[in-house]
């Protein structure tokens, strides 16, 4: 295995700018290349690639390696697991880290097999074992209440990194990174399967979950849309944004991309006001790592009054309107 | 159409969210007594989807389960909700086996049941979270691949899925064969009639071991785990506010959140 030497991070870009998440997949991959003494390297795929290059060389990047045809110019699975296995065949490295993103979880098993290896998805702590030289790849299993250690026999060894458990890569010097453009070509189209009909977005009221400081978030017990209405209010008056557990996403009261947890979004805001929400292990690997929790729940022995600073007993329609008011009070008061 | 449904049996981490252990020397995790094995979540949204195919286009649904010592009523349940056939892969070697193994496994089991037209699976186990062997079996058998569906509609030699993406979903389209993953949007499995388990009891299970697939699990291991530790614990002492009434708490609540500068 001794030609597989390097580390790579696959990075995502938004707005021309790399994405947080893509900066610390970035601050982690130069942390085990430095360790390894390899060089370390970054791709970009698709049409917004040639802007991020700039900010490449602030992260200690050796390479870049560019897509920018037009065949990736969306995200399409087929596409781009057939460009990303020609990089993986032409740079050979040893390790391949991608983000734990919507891309990151469909792309890296579909290369990974394609490269008759195992990626580790969700990792929160990514380390070199100091005797053998491989990656030690920490992931939560059993939905969170254990972590485990993996380490993968063949190469390249493929991590994706959930979001907020690594700190932002370092700005160091910045170095003049080469970059390597590269065109899409896939010789064989028969794997090229599956077409991309349309992507829907959906309407985004107010602040990106991702980014919002405040968030308020509903559970089974909310009940219905309406109540997840008054957790709307409620975050417009806060400049916050509203958060969902699965089983309110199921019932449809709040979209799939309001979920935090395992599966939804990995949320760290300043404040989380968790509202009839028990608090199951899956929902707080998502928020747990909040500057402060507020629970608001009618069961005083639910889960989430461990995890809180702030807690209510009490029913949340009671509760709610009046801590809205109150807040109005203090908010008018104040400006 | 002949859709497979793959569906592994873990422990119920719903019912006992509290009392999980972890045996660090063994490097296993110890579910409290008493835990009843289960469907895997996402497991059960792929069956369900597929039972709704069969509502409305009608399709033979097979089920196939992997591991050792699988506990026959988890798996007849499936029968029970309308699945017409149940296969388990069941040997003494299966025990543990990594995603790279399992995909290998499930395939050379699907190449044997030979005519399928859709392949559904969870988009990850409850008890690995995993997420890779849906993807796996695809590229075992040469087949497209789509992942953490949230609707599945068939349209002749095709299939039009939306999928979850960061922002909305994706609509995608896929020829036939395909191997989808499916997300709890699909819908939770449906209630089986008491007739129906009690019917279900009575028909019979295949039983493949590896010697009927002919295939060797010990050379396809590409991961080990060399550590296993508790989660850990964010230290928190909860004020509890109180008040004579909720009203009077949330307004308390408020005047909290406004004196710690968090508002």
């Amino acid at each position: 295995m001794a030609d597989f030497k390097g580390v790579m991070a696959y990075c995502e870009v938004s707005d021309g700018k790399l994405t947080s998440l893509s900066r610390q997949v970035l601050g982690c991959g130069k942390r085990l290349a430095n360790e390894l003494a390899r060089e370390f390297s970054m791709v970009l795929l698709g049409t917004e690639a040639e802007d991020a290059v700039q900010e490449a060389g602030m992260f200690g990047v050796d390479k870049v390696y560019v897509v920018q045809d037009p065949l990736v110019q969306q995200y399409q699975t087929d596409t781009y697991a057939a460009v990303m296995v020609n990089i993986v065949s032409m740079a050979k490295p040893e390790i391949l880290l991608f983000g734990q993103t919507a891309v990151g979880r469909d792309l890296a098993p579909v290369l990974a097999f394609r490269c008759d290896t195992i990626v580790v998805l969700d990792c929160v702590d990514l380390r070199i074992d100091s005797e053998t030289g491989r990656l030690l790849c920490t992931k939560p299993i059993y939905g969170g209440n254990a972590l485990a250690n993996f380490v993968s026999s063949s190469y390249p060894q493929i991590a994706t990194v959930r979001d907020k458990a690594f700190p932002v890569g370092e700005f160091s010097d910045a170095q003049q990174p080469e970059v390597i453009t590269i065109d899409a070509a896939i010789d064989d189209k028969s794997i090229i399967k599956t077409k991309l009909l349309q992507k829907i977005k959906e309407e985004e009221t107010g602040v990106r979950i991702e980014e919002a400081s405040i968030i308020v978030s509903g559970g089974r017990g909310i009940g219905s849309a309406e109540g997840f209405q008054q957790l709307q209010e409620l975050a417009l008056l806060l400049n916050g944004a509203v958060g969902a557990s699965r089983p309110a996403c199921d019932y449809g009261w709040a979209p799939p991309h309001r979920q935090v947890g395992i599966t939804g979004k990995i949320v760290s805001p300043e404040l989380y006001i968790a509202v009839a929400l028990s608090g199951s292990i899956q929902h707080l690997s998502g928020c747990a790592q909040s500057k402060r929790i507020v629970a608001i729940n009618k069961d005083p022995e639910a889960n989430i009054f461990n995890y809180a600073d702030f807690g209510i007993v009490g029913d949340w329609k009671r509760v709610l309107p009046a801590f809205k008011n109150k807040l109005k009070e203090l908010l008018a008061s104040s400006s | 159409m002949n859709i497979i449904v793959c569906i592994k049996q873990v422990p119920d981490l719903q019912s006992s969210a509290s009392g999980i252990r972890v045996d660090q020397e063994a490097l296993k995790v110890i579910m409290p007594q008493g835990t009843p094995p289960v469907m895997s979540p996402y497991d059960e949204n792929a069956l369900e989807a597929a039972l709704k195919i069969k509502d409305t286009h009608g399709a033979t649904i097979t089920v196939l389960s992997a591991g050792r010592n699988l506990a026959r009523p988890v798996l007849r349940k499936a029968l029970a909700t309308g699945a017409d056939e149940l296969i388990l892969l069941e040997d003494g070697a299966f025990e543990k086996l990594d995603s790279f193994a399992t995909a290998h496994l499930l395939a050379a089991a699907i190449r044997r049941i030979g005519v399928y037209d859709l392949i559904l699976c969870g988009r990850q186990a409850a008890d690995t979270d995993a997420g890779q062997v849906g993807a796996g079996i695809a590229h075992r058998l040469g087949i497209a691949y789509v992942s953490v569906a949230s609707k599945i509609v068939l349209d002749k030699q095709k299939v039009r899925v939306e999928r979850l993406a960061a922002e909305g979903i994706e609509i995608i389209e896929a020829p036939l064969p395909a191997v989808i993953t499916a997300s709890s949007e699909l819908g939770e499995l449906r209630y089986p009639k008491l007739k129906d388990l009690q019917a279900a009891q009575k028909k019979p299970i295949t039983v493949w071991n590896m010697n009927d697939l002919g295939i060797e699990v010990s050379h396809l291991q590409r991961l080990s785990m060399v550590k296993l530790s508790p989660p850990p614990i964010r230290k928190t002492t909860c004020m509890m506010i109180q008040g004579e009434t909720p009203e009077q708490a949330g307004a308390h609540l408020a005047l909290h959140l406004r004196e710690a500068r968090l508002v």
